[in-house]
């Protein structure tokens, strides 16, 4: 089997893993301080109460989250031992930073965040919360300036082969950084709020009617009625900069085989690379270049610019489609069951009901964008300076397999066995709901740490 | 050898790579035995011991991820030919951590019945962890070398390991416990300590015996009589920690930390034999540090950081161990 093909598969496997998790702890750490900073305001113990809920599904997605990222740390030296030897110069800091300044601070935090509530002052139990939050938030800067790099490169120079960095600013503040970082928080508070909200309207279908589900509720909802069109702006703005810096990429997401004026917005086709044309294709005319240049007449490059040097088209074109309709799914639903929240005060079922499964919708729409991008980036590993085919390891595809074999499995296990704890604490805390003893620290004086 | 940044750089992380070993080792080192003495432990006592490190683990796997991520940084060639050689003991190290971490958070959010099938998985994960973790050592001793006779020296030092390991967690819940669990404790670290010295004795055996360089530079005159104290002194700790296993506990709770000192000091003392050994090679007797380092412009700007950086993360764990002190209680989230 090629060793080649083999680790991508694996690789791909295990950030796809492994993203789920930060998707959710990066935005759900700050919604945890706005429950906290709510009930420090307030007194209402209902935000206590949603707090301990979802702090819970922080902890457990937190060690998803660590667990599958140190995987990733050795990967790169275990299949793509290329990787470091030619960018190592530029990586190396970069993932050093993310580790100094974001990985200590969060895991130091985490257990007082978890389980230090009856051990320092209220105030010392904020500051963690903010630092574990703000520690997942530096983690994502770090990491998607290194990616945003790989896929457009600045600020160094080539010698004998290898990398060297002549200018940091423009190394970690790179072209398309700042959009992917933007894109990037949004799509995380997305995926929270819809997780937040679902798990609710779960609860809900349940015959929850506490006042800590409404409140959950409501935050879940509001949060992803607001931010939706927030993204959808930063998802165009992004696009816009990829069609600058990456013409290629937006070639392939758009499925556009020639350069030309008057591209249509294709809606669906079966893209055939090697007729080099789309099949069964439905499209809006002059709508490809009304977006990307706004004029019919504008023009938008073509994978026949790129030939033997862009990406698969199918999987980008794809991917990108299933980002952008769930985000529409995502806009519809948020603003649906706002206003009825808002005007009506109450959830419909059958809305509840398609909220449910909308949980996982922030899951889908990150993992879609983000093989848009990583896909759309190939055959390059670093766009211009180092391929894919280059990076790959010396290990057999024999030893590969076993342990692709391997994780697939374990992943596939973990994920049902979280999926299951997501609903099995969604279902207690509908049946225990403003009713069950409250957790000990809202019997004393929150101020008061009780240990020595 | 000139004194300039690109000489001393590579050497200064090194250090630094070395010192993160180090701690993982020795704070792991104790996580990773608790979860291998489960299979000894009572259900009460299981959940004793998880909350004995519950709120540190995660921070004590971060030395890990620094260590690898300063050999992967700061020595890239080394990273890759290390790795690739020991893909799959790597692979099962993984493997093992991912199941060890996720099992401490699913065995407190599953249903009652459920939880069970997570401490076995705990367990299993710490032993898979602590056993590629020796072999990997092993083979590394012998210079990446992985014949048939390698495999079973190997394997050898992974049981030591292990072993070690678990001897860290019974020392760690002497400190953290009371009463009948201590008792055992005592008793578990007694009988971990046996192989221990082994697996020691077997690594410094091995090491100058495989290699003819290293032997060279322990068995010169004067080299043996500087690098004597190494030796001696190990053998001296663990005698001494033998016997303090026939007095622990004491009355009011007195040395409950000394034993896990007592290992600490001799794991350093055993680094301090195989950094000695191998310096100056990062990957054994093929390349040096400073044929493995990346360009020295990139190291100052890590190490810039470094400087500021690592005494804050020390003083914040300080912080972390302080506020959970004392004798291990049930952990909750509130």
């Amino acid at each position: 089997m090629d060793p080649l093909i083999l680790s991508r598969i694996q690789f791909g496997a295990n950030i796809s893993f492994h993203i789920l998790f930060p998707a959710i702890t990066i935005a759900l750490g700050w919604m945890l301080l706005f429950f906290k900073l709510r009930y420090n305001a307030t007194g209402d113990t209902a935000w206590m109460r949603a707090y301990f809920t979802w702090v819970k599904v922080f902890a457990l997605s937190f060690a998803m989250g660590v667990v599958s990222g140190v995987t990733m740390s050795f990967q790169f030296g275990t299949n793509w031992p290329g990787y470091m030897e030619t960018v190592g110069n530029i990586a190396g800091p970069l993932l050093a930073y993310e580790i100094l300044t974001a990985f200590f601070l969060e895991a130091a935090f985490l257990g007082i965040m978890l389980f230090g509530f009856r051990r320092v002052s209220n105030g010392t139990h904020t500051l963690a919360t903010v630092l574990v939050a703000g520690g997942t938030t530096l983690s994502a800067f770090w990491i998607i300036a290194l990616n945003s790099w790989m896929q457009t490169p600045v600020g160094f120079e080539m010698r004998n082969g290898v990398a060297h960095a002549t200018d940091w600013w423009a190394i970690v503040f790179n072209p398309s950084m700042p959009y992917r970082l933007v894109h990037m928080l949004l799509a995380s508070g997305l995926t929270v709020s819809f997780l937040i909200a679902g798990l609710s309207a779960l609860r809900y279908l349940y015959g929850d009617r506490s006042e800590s589900m409404w409140k959950a509720l409501r935050t879940g909802v509001f949060t992803a009625a607001i931010l939706i069109p927030i993204q959808i702006f930063a998802g165009d703005q992004h696009g816009l900069n990829t069609l600058e810096h990456q013409p290629q990429k937006i070639a392939a997401m758009e499925a556009n085989w020639n350069t030309g004026p008057n591209v249509p917005l294709v809606l669906f086709a079966l893209p055939d690379e090697a007729a080099r044309e789309n099949k069964f294709e439905v499209a809006i005319p002059d709508g490809a270049s009304l977006i990307l240049r706004h004029s019919a007449s504008g023009v938008v490059p073509g994978l026949n610019d790129f030939a033997g040097n862009h990406p698969p088209v199918f999987p980008v074109f794809w991917a990108f489609r299933i980002m952008v309709g769930t985000g529409v799914l995502m806009l519809v639903v948020s603003w649906s069951a706002a206003f009825f929240l808002k005007r009506r005060h109450t959830l419909p079922k059958p809305l509840a009901l398609v909220m449910v499964p909308m949980a996982l919708s922030g899951w889908l729409a990150t993992l879609a964008g983000w093989y848009t991008t990583e896909i759309g980036r190939q055959p390059w590993l670093v766009t211009g300076v180092l391929k894919t085919v280059d990076a790959v390891g010396p290990v057999a595809g024999s030893q590969v397999a076993l342990s692709l074999a391997v994780y697939l499995i374990l992943y596939a296990l973990l994920l049902i066995a979280y999926l299951g704890v997501l609903v099995y604490l969604a279902l207690k805390a509908a049946k225990d709901g403003d009713t069950s003893p409250l957790p000990g620290v809202l019997d004393a004086a929150l101020s008061q740490p009780a240990a020595k | 050898m000139t004194l300039d940044w690109p000489t001393l750089l590579p050497l200064i992380f090194a250090g630094l790579m070395g010192l993160a070993i180090l701690i993982y080792v020795i704070l792991d080192g104790f996580d990773l035995g608790i979860g291998i003495l489960f299979a000894a432990a009572e259900d009460a006592e299981q959940d004793t011991m998880i909350a004995a490190i519950g709120p540190f683990w995660d921070a004590n796997e971060t030395w890990l991820v620094l260590a690898v991520g300063l050999l992967l940084v700061a020595f890239p060639l080394a990273h890759g030919t290390i790795l690739t050689a020991l893909y799959i003991p790597v692979f099962l190290l993984l493997v093992g951590l991912i199941l060890r971490g996720v099992a401490f958070d699913f065995r407190a959010k599953v249903p009652a019945g459920r939880k069970h099938r997570w401490n076995r998985i705990f367990f299993l994960g710490s032993v898979i962890a602590s056993l590629a973790q020796g072999y990997m050592l092993g083979i590394y001793v012998l210079g990446l070398d992985v014949g048939l006779s390698g495999m079973a020296f190997g394997a050898l030092v992974a049981l030591c390991l292990a072993a070690a390991y678990a001897a860290m967690g019974a020392a760690w819940v002497i400190y953290k416990t009371e009463g009948e669990l201590q008792k055992k404790a005592v008793l578990w670290l007694r009988r971990a300590l046996v192989l221990t010295a082994l697996g020691m004795v077997a690594v410094s055996l091995a090491t100058p015996l495989a290699s003819p360089r290293i032997f060279d530079k322990w068995f010169v005159w004067p080299a043996m009589l500087y690098l004597s104290p190494l030796p001696i002194l190990s053998a001296v700790l663990f005698a001494w920690l033998w016997r303090q296993t026939f007095h622990l506990p004491k009355a009011d709770d007195r040395h409950a930390l000394t034993p896990f000192l007592t290992l600490a000091a001799i794991f350093t003392l055993g680094f301090a034999g195989l950094a000695w050994s191998f310096y100056p090679f990062v990957v054994p007797d093929r390349l040096t540090i400073w044929q493995a380092a990346s360009a020295p412009e990139s190291l100052a700007i890590i190490l810039a950081g470094t400087v500021v950086v690592l005494p804050v993360i020390i003083f914040y764990s300080f912080y972390a161990y302080r506020v959970f002190g004392g004798k291990a209680t049930d952990l909750t989230y509130d």
